[in-house]
């Protein structure tokens, strides 16, 4: 797993989220995220192009970032999401609460 | 038919996820299908690792194999306290951000993921068996088990 920071424009910081979010990883994921939040006063957008797997633990990251960042005032989106991470969002209902994009592109215009 | 037997800790995770991977290669799925055994095999664990054996270490078995030629079968074998992920209740998916929580979530990906799935113990043992259609098998893929071929449940592992 490894997040790395690819620009900063708009009040929106976008980070790349590569390799796999598992119950071993998703630990170090929540914890370099939310370092982050703390930090900054930017929106997050997640681009998930490089990322090959997702699992429960990732998703209960997911779920405490974007509570954070909400009680912020602060938003967390995703885009490029991999057909089978786009699965998990959809099957645990992820997708409904969190807004997911086609491409950076989509996620910057809509927000 | 291959098995694997390492110490029921996270730590052994990627291991234990490697050897159901190889054996999914071996059979024949697809990369995307791959994930999705991957997966489900995690949740399934990481739910042994926490309940089954809550405060002492112990091991936990795989049993990999083709049934029918068409069917992958995932046996997990544990000596913990008797534990059956799935009767946890589904959590609610609908539910908004506020209100979301995400207990119960892993297993009822494992379920979503899996063509069938059964329990049960066995002496000292949890055996958790998932199974997973093959594509182009003649069974479709996700939630309608009601077409699937029955899984032996009378069949033993290991």
């Amino acid at each position: 797993m490894e997040i790395v920071k690819l620009e900063e424009k708009d009040n929106c910081v976008r980070v790349a989220v590569k390799g796999r979010i598992d119950a071993v990883t998703a630990p170090e994921f929540e914890a370099e995220l939310n370092q982050w939040v703390s930090q900054g006063t930017a929106d997050l957008l997640m681009d998930l192009n490089g990322l090959d797997y997702i699992s429960s633990a990732g998703l209960r990251s997911i779920l405490g970032i974007t509570k954070k960042l909400k009680k912020d005032g602060r938003a967390l989106m995703l885009c490029s999401l991999r057909d089978t991470v786009k699965e998990v969002f959809d099957i645990s209902g992820f997708s409904t609460i969190i807004p997911i994009y086609d491409s950076p592109e989509a996620a910057l215009k809509k927000r | 038919m291959s098995a694997i037997t390492l110490t029921a800790e996270l730590s052994q995770l990627a291991d234990l996820i490697a050897f159901v991977r190889q054996a999914a290669q071996s059979a024949g799925f697809v990369p995307d299908r791959i994930r999705e055994i991957e997966l489900a095999t995690e949740e399934a664990l990481v739910n042994i690792f926490q309940y089954a054996y809550p405060d002492v270490m112990g091991k936990v078995r795989i049993d990999c194999r083709m049934v029918n030629d068409s069917r992958l079968a995932v046996a997990i074998a544990d000596y913990g306290i008797p534990f059956n992920s799935l009767d946890f209740p589904d959590p609610d998916v609908g539910a908004g951000l506020e209100d979301r929580h995400t207990g119960g979530l892993g297993v009822f990906l494992m379920k979503k993921l899996t063509d069938d799935r059964q329990y049960r113990r066995e002496g000292n043992q949890n055996i958790l068996t998932l199974v997973f259609d093959k594509p182009g098998s003649g069974k479709d893929r996700i939630g309608d088990t009601a077409q699937s071929e029955p899984f032996d449940r009378s069949e033993s592992w290991p």
